[in-house]
């Protein structure tokens, strides 16, 4: 049970971080296809910023610091990569879904060049593994090696990593942000009708372009939070979807962020189970009972997005889509 | 307004924008090259040899070791073949994005309806018997297979946009990825995979193992990979064309995508539209695949849950490029061939790799969404040949000024 609820938060976090980068770029006006895009270049720019240091002799003992470091770099990369969207969403005008596919084109192509180039192969690897380097075990919180601190405890403090906790929490500031600031008021009338926010003085250009920025920075974190936690931060030029899967959770998650924590956790869920059922033993008990029902993983894999298009078919009259989003703005269009 | 028959009319431009979304993308995988091989202290001259392989293509004949191993250039007959093999399936997705896009629809969904024309294409051609039932039936079979199956699958967004007004984009996002492990469920521990060589589970057996492949038809080329499948997406192309352009059906499409209101108001069924529109373009692009596939030496990695086909996604700049038109996506498919071969000889013969290609292709759709810019520019350079830039960055008429 343990484990599976780990690994289920270890899937979420990236996946509502992400899902959130959509809201952020929705909700000023911005369709953002390019969340892949944007991931894979978050982890790109993170494996190689960490490899960089661990060969550079980055002391072990402060690798939590590397790692709020690292957080911080893919953060920008992201959202330097996503000025190319905003560009030409709100400056050049032009079409955002197609914007957002040559961004997604553009990412993997380019990360791979590099890889392949710089280092002679097609996946980059950390210099040293990532669980040895960041992984928290509960001896880190003070606690005897066999101390037994139950469901709770093991699930928060062992076998954990900082990034899930400074995810939660950027999660949170942000949707507060979002919600009970001015700044957030301002970004959502930008996404719903900008020529009103226009005319009482807030600058709608401006506003999309903070919103698809911290759209890219929320993205490239996410990227490499999900490939430092789910595959040993092994950059590829591949998210296998999961930026899509973060769009389908925005979604169904009706672009609200309390929504999305909870659609993102039952994504999450699935993808963890879909990741292990065959060797998912959820109780404890030796039983292997995913593996017993026999329901192949890409069942699992495929059921968020039926499930997001059935959602879709019945919810469609209550969407609360941002309503402006895809139409660029212009100042002298009624 | 009466059409403007000089030679600097609409199509013009739109071809001179794209040519200048091609210039520029092949300017900046250059620039890349170059600064790349500064960053790597790699001799200038690689980058110059590299830039001179991406222009190349297809005329590239390798090195000659005798003469310094300098490059050489000249016909490559098995790599026009192969180009024209590899263009095969991108004219067809581009078809499908370009048909979509004529009635108002992004198809992004085109990689599933790809992927799913690719599963049925391969499933009929491996099933059936070619000792009961002729090879050329069994090839036709499997083609309209994957037809349907791709035209099935683009209903699925077709239909959620005619009856509930859901963006067409996102539901294709969906399918894809319901495609994507659709397929491979479809495949996982079926006798379709090759058991038969080592270190091959995860691909599927060639068509060619039961006797279906497509016919060369003389389309020989040194060897290369080219056969009729070239010349039935030229009909394709055609076809389309003349559907879109010369008929009612077609003039209905391109009503519902100008003015869906206008349409319905017309007496159009536009609902009916927009689910056919999207039938058809799942259609081509399955097609493509079928085209692909059936080829007969093709292998298709089934494992694909996590990834979905390039071929797919590529429609989208090849329709760009040919702004949409039918016979234009020929050109552009080919175009787009022809990138992809340069990037396979730059990996062979220089340090670069092929991805050089995908970059450059990235920065083309990139910069063809600013087609609509490109063109203004020229526009407004027209009008009014005194204003200078100024005039070229703001449109005539509109009042841009800073509050």
């Amino acid at each position: 049970m343990t484990f599976l609820l780990q690994q289920t938060v270890i899937y979420t976090v990236p996946l509502i971080l992400v899902a959130l980068a959509g809201v952020f770029a929705e909700r000023s006006g911005i369709i953002n296809l390019a969340l892949e895009g944007i991931m894979i270049i978050g982890a790109f720019v993170g494996a190689w910023f960490v490899r960089a240091m661990q060969e550079g002799g980055w002391n072990e003992n402060a690798a939590q610091w590397l790692l709020i470091l690292t957080l911080l770099i893919t953060a920008a990369a992201g959202a330097l990569f996503s000025l190319l969207l905003s560009f030409s969403a709100v400056k050049m005008k032009a079409d955002q879904t197609i914007g957002g596919t040559a961004l997604n084109l553009l990412a993997p192509a380019l990360v791979l060049f590099m890889v392949n180039i710089v280092f002679q192969q097609n996946t980059l690897n950390l210099r040293y593994d990532a669980p040895s380097w960041f992984m928290l075990f509960q001896t880190d919180f003070g606690f005897e090696r066999k101390a037994k601190l139950g469901l709770i405890g093991d699930l928060l403090l062992n076998k954990t990593y900082l990034t899930t906790y400074l995810g939660l929490l950027i999660y949170v500031v942000l949707a507060i942000i979002l919600y009970k600031t001015r700044f957030g008021l301002r970004l959502r009338a930008c996404g719903e009708h900008p020529q009103a926010a226009d005319s009482v003085g807030i600058n709608v250009y401006r506003m999309r372009y903070l919103g698809t920025s911290i759209s890219g920075a929320l993205a490239g974190m996410g990227g490499f939070i999900y490939t430092l936690t789910t595959s040993n931060g092994a950059a590829n030029g591949d998210v296998a979807g999961f930026g899509f899967l973060a769009l389908a959770v925005m979604i169904f998650g009706n672009w609200k962020p309390l929504n999305i924590a909870i659609v993102g956790f039952l994504f999450g869920l699935l993808k963890c189970v879909s990741a292990s059922s065959g060797t998912l033993d959820i109780n404890g008990d030796g039983v292997y009972l995913l593996a017993q029902i026999g329901v192949s993983t890409y069942v699992y894999n495929m059921l968020p997005y039926v499930i997001t298009l059935v959602v879709l078919a019945f919810t469609s009259k209550k969407s609360r889509a941002p309503k402006a989003e895809g139409i660029p703005y212009d100042k002298g269009q009624r | 307004m009466k059409k403007e028959r000089t030679l600097w009319n609409d199509g013009t431009k739109t071809v001179a924008a794209s040519l200048l979304s091609i210039l520029m993308g092949v300017v900046f995988g250059g620039v890349l090259l170059l600064v790349v091989a500064l960053c790597l202290h790699m001799p200038l001259s690689s980058a110059w040899e590299g830039f001179r392989i991406v222009l190349a293509g297809v005329f590239n004949t390798g090195r000659n070791y005798d003469a310094g191993s300098a490059l050489t250039f000249g016909i490559n007959a098995r790599l026009v073949g192969d180009m024209l093999f590899r263009a095969t399936p991108l004219i067809m997705t581009g078809l499908s994005v370009a048909l979509a896009y004529k009635t108002g629809l992004f198809n992004i969904g085109a990689p599933g309806q790809y992927l799913m024309g690719t599963a049925m294409a391969i499933i009929v051609a491996l099933s059936l018997d070619t000792t009961v039932i002729p090879a050329f039936l069994v090839w036709l079979l499997a083609f309209l297979a994957a037809i349907a199956a791709g035209a099935l699958w683009g209903c699925i967004p077709g239909a959620f946009k005619a009856y509930l007004n859901v963006n067409e984009v996102i539901t294709s996002i969906m399918t894809n990825w319901i495609a994507a492990n659709l397929v491979t469920l479809l495949f996982d521990g079926s006798q379709f995979i090759n058991n038969v060589d080592f270190g091959k589970t995860g691909y599927t057996l060639k068509t060619s193992t039961n006797g279906v492949a497509t016919a060369k038809m003389g389309l020989d080329f040194g060897g290369g990979n080219a056969n009729a499948g070239f010349l039935i997406a030229i009909v394709f192309a055609v076809v389309t064309y003349v559907v879109i352009n010369k008929t009612t059906f077609g003039y209905e499409l391109r009503s519902c995508g100008s003015n869906k209101n206008a349409a319905k108001y017309a007496g159009m069924n536009e609902k009916r539209n927009i689910v056919l529109s999207m039938a058809i373009a799942g259609g081509l692009s399955a097609a493509g695949a079928a085209l692909y596939f059936l080829q007969g030496d093709v292998e298709f990695y089934w494992h694909t849950s996590m990834t979905l086909p390039a071929t797919g996604f590529n429609g989208i700049p090849v329709a760009l490029l040919a702004s949409c038109s039918p016979i234009g996506c020929v050109f552009s498919g080919m175009f787009m061939a022809y990138l992809t071969i340069s990037g396979s000889q730059l990996s062979t013969f220089t340090a670069y790799n092929e991805y050089i290609a995908n970059i450059i292709i990235a920065v083309i759709v990139y910069l063809s969404a600013f087609t609509l810019f490109f063109k203004g520019l020229m526009d407004a350079r027209k009008k009014a040949p005194k204003g200078g830039d100024k005039a070229a960055a703001e449109p005539a008429g509109r009042g841009t000024k800073k509050p």
